[in-house]
């Protein structure tokens, strides 16, 4: 099974992509909490990529997708930038440090790294693929 | 998503109604950097109609924290969704702000 959903670079499409996603892995016997957290591990990803790279550029957007193997549950951010932040060479700082200095930002990738079990980044042609997989207990 | 505040004695309340994101955590910055700039103690954050957070949600209690402690303001947050308490979990933000389950509660925690 593969959904998938597409949306313009707005902030307020990440609603639209919380329920796709919520949606899709509900089909599951997966726990309400457990479905929270694959969907704020993809919302913080989409948030990223509308906010950073497209600069919420409504005529920009990106496509989100649910994809299940056996007990792993993947999913694939696709969009059309400059290539995006790298998530995997990003070294998060903790939470004492974003206290300390009055920040807000940098705790989505602390979140996304947390939740999920793997992180790929694949570059194809013009398009960035953020890949992301959370394995859950049979 | 919508933010409001009632006062219950000397206590300051903040209701959140929906979904914290990206969107709209700039409203909750707002009221919550208002109050403290009021001195308002202790700062209360009724969470039970909170359905979901992300980061930008999270973002501005951690960008308010240092503000509360150099003010003497105490800021409890009560009431939230198991869905919601775990990603507190997570972060390790549980032992760094306090929860409570009730408003009661809240109001004995702050100091």
């Amino acid at each position: 099974m593969i959904h998938s959903i597409r949306i313009s670079c707005l902030k307020n499409n990440l609603s639209r992509v919380r329920n796709f996603v919520e949606g899709a892995l509900k089909q599951h016997a997966i726990s309400p909490i457990d479905i929270n957290l694959m969907v704020l591990a993809v919302d913080e990803l989409c948030a990223n990529l509308i906010i950073h790279s497209h600069k919420c550029n409504p005529k920009e957007d990106i496509e989100v997708s649910v994809s299940r193997k056996d007990n792993q549950f993947v999913f694939e951010i696709k969009d059309e930038s400059a290539p995006s932040f790298d998530l995997l060479s990003y070294k998060e700082p903790d939470m004492q440090e974003i206290i300390a200095e009055k920040r807000s930002g940098g705790i989505g990738l602390i979140l996304v790294k947390k939740i999920m079990d793997e992180i790929q980044y694949e570059r194809s042609g013009s398009a960035n693929i953020c890949r992301v997989s959370k394995r859950l207990a049979p | 998503m919508e933010v409001k505040f009632t006062e219950e004695e000397k206590n300051y309340i903040i209701s959140i109604d929906g979904d914290l994101d990206a969107s709209s955590s700039i409203k909750l910055d707002k009221v919550l950097a208002k109050a403290i700039g009021e001195n308002r103690n202790p700062i209360l954050v009724d969470c039970n109609k909170l359905d979901y957070i992300s980061s930008p949600g999270i973002g501005v209690f951690t960008s308010h924290l240092q503000e509360c402690e150099a003010r003497n303001i105490s800021l409890v947050l009560y009431g939230m969704n198991d869905k919601v308490l775990k990603v507190f979990r997570i972060l390790g933000l549980d032992e760094i702000i306090p929860i409570t389950k009730t408003k009661d509660e809240a109001k004995n925690r702050a100091k």
